[in-house]
This record gives structure tokens, C-alpha cells and sequence, in this order.
């Protein structure tokens, strides 16, 4: 018996095996620049592979990279979870190399590997765009090149890039993410062109981790007072492995901030916290409350049952055996975070063949 | 200073005695003129001023990057008559908030940039002239304000050398830091001026603002103020969480901090996602005695302005009681214009302790007021 039978996980995190598993993706120029330069190693430094949170622990194989191949994650997630579909959110260095020509190739090579490795294997998989926000045009050219073939139902970047998020020379990508009715996933994770913190580079990668909550806040107050969901009314934003216990007293700032210098945003009409809830839905994984009570009163701050996406953050550790779902989440709001909200989040979701 | 409107200031609110006599840990004393600093600087420093300025990290050679919303920052109607910045007329401060809120101690916390330059010879210069005027100007004149020492915080020996030279003075009620250090404060440079507090018996009040080196996102430089006001509160969950990661609560166990001006509502948070990740990545920390978040109550206060103001107001009541009641002191923020009126601020009945708590007792167990 499976413990969330027709759930749809919003975060699951495939590793590609290596740099050989990408190049067959490659064209001559780069397959002849990664092999001849030696180049490989590029997981990101948000997730070194041997921190503890990288892989639960009776997940990690005994050789070679965890969640690596369609069949594994099927036996150690999706068949135990009951998961009717799961969005794969492959976390790579195209996303954070400094070349944007060579971050562009990798992130191209991953959606092609997704999808031979994983979404042609498995009909559970759906997958995350891996763009390099390193350059928005580059960018667009891969949502464009991706978005046709409708598995791919999200864009994702991490969430500290190169520039605050809603100015203007993200527009571009933002416009692509509306006009194919894509969200755009914000992942935790930096591409490190500034201190993790506001004080300057932290000595402990527990600060680096905690520290990304900090991140999504000010990218959402970029995105409302740049007045890029304005522009893009039907632009979403999924905040993923955020956390959700900063959603409340972030959001109560940011209406009191508003209200004291809104004059400074005119054209930013409706408090931030409404705006919120309408173009921003959030990955329940991980929860960051340490019991039933505190799950439920965050529960009841967030005033929204729209807003949480179940995911388990596959390999990632954060919980113990089927237990993706902290206790205190009521009934109801169980079953939207499970199926309907995710649906509501992810339009191509609706698409599934299973359930025409 | 630029334009300001002409306008009648008014009279102040007719005096209304609380039953409690307050403490209020959050006053903002400045210059009348810049000229007042002068006493207080060798001609040395004097000319450096007057020639380069302090040299902070900002992009303006003479105000912060982002402009704020009312001139110095302040309340419109805090402008004394007589001329001069609000905040810096000892009679106009008692007549407009002492007295009719009755406050019995206000600590003062400047925001002048003394510890803001890179060059640490002149933070050192400037801190120690900013003590100097704060008991010739203020605690002088009015014994319920108390001074804070403002130290060169990026030079640790020379922090401590003036924290030694006013730890006996009773006009000093604690130490000042900024909360945006260029380093994250449980760096190792840090310690000596951990340890001086310690043996002086002192708490440390971290301010917020202040010279980061860093951006103020890890994504870079937000456009807006409205921005760059919300997330600048950001540096206090970083200072608390590197305060705790380095171990410096196991090594300074008696040190206390008051974290001014940083919010509150995201300490219940902070604590349960470091109580998580330090469950899993211990081995990264192993010399940590405690979880994180009974570091977060037994070494760390907060102050209560600017008030947190949920969208229902009893969740208030949770935010206190998952931080402790005791963990909580009341700040006004006067002159400045999200000042935090104590008789309006917090929008929640309370009972007789939990007002004397917030409003008094537990600034009494941290500050030293003889």
C-alpha cells in the first residue's frame, strides 16, 4: 500500500551520472571541449554530493551517483509513494557556469538527457526546463527549443542569480515563461556571484543552506515591486526546497513595508501578500516546523489552500521513510497539496494520458 | 541636510501616565551640525573628513545608497523648533516622547557611520568621538538616556580597547554593533570583542544597517528602498545563525545580545529549519552543545519595533509565545518615522506580567541601569 496514492511530487531530483551521460547531447564543439579539457565534476557547490542532506542516507547507492537512472527512482520513490506523476528538477553546473555559451550547452544536454533517460522510460516523469540565467537570450532560445514537447512543464533556475529577478533584463525570459503557460521554478541554490549572506560568505554550509529562505523573499519582492507579474499577469513562480515557515512573517513584512512606501512603487496597486497568493505557490518540502500544532498554525497564516505543492525532494534528506508529509496538515488541505494544486500550478499536468 | 518643509510642528500629545514606567531600547540621537563632532576629533581626523568623508562602502560620497522616504529618515513632526535634526534636542526628545510615554531609561543608538568606514583608524576615531558626545550631549543632560559604546568593530584590538576605557562609566548601558558586518559575526575577528563584553558584564545591541561588504541579496542590489528596508532585516537571522554555527554561545556563554530593529516574526522559523539542518549535518558542527534554537533563548533578545503586524493580529500572541515572552523588549525607534508609539504598537490584549515583561522586566535582566 503506498502511503500518497495519485500524488503528484512537484521535486524530485534526478543526478546525471557524469559528464559522458551529456555528451551524446553535446554537438562536436563541446563533446571535444569537455574531453579534451578534462572538464567534469560540475555539480553545483549549494549541494556538495557527499553532504548528508545531498542523499538520504538508505538511498545512496554503494558506488556511483544516487537517483541517477529512471528504474531507481521509481523503486525508491514514486512506487512507495503511490506517485501518479513527478517533475524532475535535475540540479546541474549549467546553471551556475560563468561561460554562458558553456552553461547554455550543458543545460541543453540535460533536457535532452531527461528526457530519454527519464521521460521516455517512465510516463510518471514529467520535467523542469533547465535554462542558463546567465543569459536570458540563450535562455529563451532553450524554452523554445524545449516547450512544444509538453513533459516539460516548468522552467527552473536557482534562486540567487546574477541580478535581482524582476528587473528588466529577465524580462525576456519571464515573457517566454507566460507566453508557453510555463511556471518558473526557482530552485534553492546560488549561482555564487555574491556571498551566500548579506554579511559576506558564511563559514558553514548549514548557513549557505538555511540562508536561501532569505534568497526567495527578496526575489519575490524583486519580481512585485519591479512590477514583473504587472507585465506578465500570467507569469507563476514556484519557490522550490524554500522551506515554508518564512512564508508568514515574510509576507506580513512585506504588506507593512508596502503600505509605509508604496508611493516609491506607484504602480504597484494591490498589497504584495495578495499578489502572492495569486502568482506564487511554494514545494511543501522542506515544512521547517517542528510539530503538529506549529505545521497547522503556519497552515492557518499562510491563508491560502492553494499554495502548497506536495514534492518529496527526492534524494534530498528531509524526512524519515514514507513520512514526506509533516503531521498537522488537515485532511483537505492534504488533498489539494497532493493532486489539485499541483494541477492548478502546473497547466500541462492536465495533459496526462492517464487520465483522459 | 536638504529641504525641509515649513510647517508648525505642533504641540506634543497631552501627557497621559502609563501605569508602567518604560524602557525603551531604541533612541536615535544625532548632530545638530556636524560641527558638534568637533570637539571630540583630533585635527587629524578633522581634515580626513573634511576632505575625503568617512569612506564607508556606499556608492554616494556623502548619504546611503538607498534614499529613504522622509528626510533623516524621521518623523515629520519630530523636527525641533529651534532648528537642528530631529533627535538631537535633549528638551524636544523629553517633551515628545520621555515624558508623555514615560520612560524611565532610553538607550541610545547612534547611526552615524562611525563604524561604518573602511579605513578602521577613523572607525576607531569616530566611535570614540560619538561616546564622547553621547554623554556631553545626552546622558549629561538627561540621566534616563543611557549611552551605547559605538566600537570600531573591524579592528577587534581597538574595539576592545574602547570598550575597556568606558566599561565602568554607568552613562554606557551596552555595547553597539551593526548588524551588517563586513563579515558574518561569529567570525574569529570577532571574538575579542565577545570576551570583552563578557568580563565587562555588558550586552551587545546589534543595531540594524551598517558598512556589509557584501550584497544585500544573494542575488545582488535590489532597485527600490522598499526593497532594500525588508531585506536589509535579513542580516539579523545571518548574525544569529553564524553567532550559533561558530560556537560562539558555547565559548561566551553569559554574552547577550539584542538584536534592534530586525523584526522578530522569523525567529520561530529560523530556529526550527537550523534545529533540522544541524540534526542532519552535525558532523559539520560538532561542537555545538546545544540546538540551535535554545541558543536563540538563552543568548538573544528581540526588540519589538518596527512591530511585527500579522494579517490577523492574535497571531502576534503565537509569534511571542514560540519565542518566549521572556525574549522580548520594547523599542520605539524614536525620531525616526516608523517609530513605534507603546501605547499603539502591539495590537494584542496582554496581561499585567506580559506587558511588564515586554515593556520593562526584561530589559531590566539585560541592561545595566544604575
Amino acid at each position: 500500500m503506498s502511503r500518497y496514492p495519485g500524488a503528484i511530487d512537484c521535486d524530485i531530483h534526478p543526478t546525471v551520472p557524469g559528464i559522458e551521460s551529456l555528451l551524446p547531447y553535446m554537438d562536436d564543439y563541446w563533446q571535444e571541449a569537455f574531453v579534451s579539457r578534462g572538464i567534469d565534476g560540475l555539480e553545483m557547490a549549494s549541494y556538495p554530493p557527499g553532504a548528508p542532506i545531498s542523499c538520504r542516507a538508505d538511498w545512496r547507492p554503494a558506488k556511483g551517483r544516487p537517483a541517477a537512472d529512471a528504474a531507481t527512482i521509481a523503486r525508491q520513490s514514486l512506487d512507495v509513494m503511490g506517485t501518479a506523476l513527478a517533475i524532475c528538477n535535475p540540479l546541474t553546473g549549467g546553471q551556475v557556469a560563468v561561460s554562458e555559451s558553456m552553461g547554455a550547452a550543458v543545460c541543453r544536454a540535460v533536457n535532452d538527457w531527461i528526457c530519454k533517460e527519464f521521460l521516455d522510460k517512465d510516463a510518471r516523469f514529467r520535467a523542469s526546463i533547465v535554462v542558463p540565467p546567465q543569459s536570458p537570450e540563450l535562455a529563451v532560445e532553450e524554452i523554445e527549443r524545449r516547450a512544444p514537447d509538453r513533459r516539460f512543464v516548468q522552467v527552473m533556475i536557482p534562486v540567487a542569480v546574477e541580478m535581482m529577478l524582476g528587473r528588466r533584463y529577465y524580462w525576456p525570459l519571464l515573457a517566454a515563461c507566460e507566453k508557453h503557460g510555463l511556471p518558473l521554478g526557482l530552485h534553492a541554490g546560488s549561482l555564487h556571484r555574491y556571498p551566500t549572506t548579506s554579511n559576506g560568505w558564511s563559514s558553514h554550509y548549514i548557513q549557505d543552506y538555511v540562508s536561501h529562505s532569505q534568497t526567495f523573499e527578496d526575489q519575490l519582492l524583486s519580481l512585485i515591486h519591479e512590477g514583473a507579474f504587472l507585465k506578465f499577469p500570467g507569469l507563476r513562480v514556484v519557490l522550490i526546497e524554500s522551506g515554508v515557515s518564512w512564508l508568514p512573517g515574510f509576507l506580513w513584512r512585506a504588506i507593512k513595508t508596502w503600505r509605509g512606501v508604496r508611493a516609491e512603487v506607484p504602480y504597484v496597486k494591490r498589497s504584495p501578500a495578495e499578489i502572492v497568493r495569486e502568482h506564487v505557490r511554494l514545494t511543501a518540502q522542506p515544512f521547517d516546523a517542528p510539530d503538529a500544532a506549529a505545521v497547522a498554525r503556519i497552515i492557518e497564516m499562510i491563508d491560502s489552500d492553494a499554495m502548497l505543492l506536495f514534492a518529496t525532494d527526492y534524494p534530498h534528506w528531509q524526512f524519515e521513510g514514507d513520512r514526506a508529509v509533516p503531521e498537522g496538515v488537515a485532511t483537505p488541505v492534504l488533498a489539494k497539496m497532493l493532486i489539485d494544486n499541483p494541477i492548478a500550478t502546473y497547466p500541462r499536468l492536465k495533459e496526462n494520458p492517464t487520465w483522459a | 541636510m536638504g529641504l525641509t518643509l515649513e510647517r508648525d510642528v505642533g504641540t506634543a500629545p497631552a501627557e497621559t501616565k502609563t501605569r508602567l514606567r518604560i524602557i525603551d531600547c531604541d533612541i536615535h540621537p544625532y548632530l545638530r551640525t556636524p560641527r558638534d563632532l568637533d570637539q571630540f576629533l583630533s585635527a587629524r581626523w578633522r581634515q580626513h573628513l573634511a576632505e575625503y568623508g568617512k569612506g564607508t562602502r556606499g556608492i554616494y560620497a556623502g548619504r546611503g545608497t538607498y534614499p529613504r522616504f522622509m528626510p533623516n529618515t524621521c518623523r515629520r513632526d519630530a523636527w525641533p523648533a529651534g532648528g537642528g535634526l530631529p533627535g538631537s534636542e535633549v528638551d524636544f526628545i523629553r517633551s515628545q516622547h520621555l515624558d508623555p510615554n514615560d520612560v524611565e531609561f532610553g538607550v541610545l543608538e547612534p547611526l552615524l557611520e562611525g563604524n561604518s568606514p573602511r579605513n578602521v583608524e577613523l572607525q576607531a576615531a569616530l566611535c570614540s568621538a560619538f561616546n564622547d558626545w553621547q554623554v556631553t550631549h545626552f546622558t549629561d543632560l538627561e540621566p534616563r538616556l543611557r549611552a551605547s559604546i559605538l566600537v570600531p568593530q573591524d579592528d577587534a584590538e581597538a574595539a576592545v580597547a574602547e570598550i575597556e576605557k568606558r566599561a565602568a562609566d554607568p552613562r554606557f548601558a551596552q555595547i553597539q554593533l551593526s548588524s551588517r558586518t563586513p563579515e558574518p559575526l561569529g567570525r574569529k575577528r570577532y571574538w575579542p570583542i565577545f570576551a570583552s563584553a563578557e568580563r565587562a558584564k555588558l550586552p551587545i545591541g546589534l543595531h540594524v544597517g551598517g558598512p556589509s561588504a557584501a550584497a544585500p541579496s544573494a542575488s545582488g542590489w535590489p532597485s527600490f528602498y522598499v526593497e532594500e528596508h525588508q531585506v536589509l532585516s535579513h542580516s539579523m537571522p545571518t548574525q544569529a545563525a553564524s553567532l550559533i554555527l561558530e560556537g560562539v554561545f558555547d565559548r561566551y556563554p553569559n554574552l547577550k545580545l539584542i538584536l534592534i530593529e530586525g523584526g522578530f516574526a522569523w525567529v520561530p522559523s529560523l530556529g526550527w529549519r537550523l534545529d533540522a539542518n544541524v540534526a542532519k549535518m552535525r558532523s559539520e558542527v560538532p561542537h555545538l552543545k546545544l540546538k540551535p534554537s535554545e541558543y536563540l533563548r538563552r543568548n538573544l533578545w528581540y526588540a519589538t519595533q518596527p512591530i511585527e503586524e500579522p494579517e490577523h493580529p492574535q497571531h502576534l500572541r503565537t509569534i511571542f509565545d514560540w519565542i518566549g515572552w521572556d525574549r522580548i523588549v520594547y523599542s520605539s525607534d524614536y525620531p525616526h518615522w516608523d517609530y513605534d508609539d507603546p501605547r499603539l504598537a502591539i495590537k494584542i490584549a496582554m496581561s499585567d506580567g506580559e506587558r511588564r515583561a515586554i515593556f520593562r522586566g526584561n530589559a531590566e535582566q539585560i541592561y545595566r541601569f544604575t
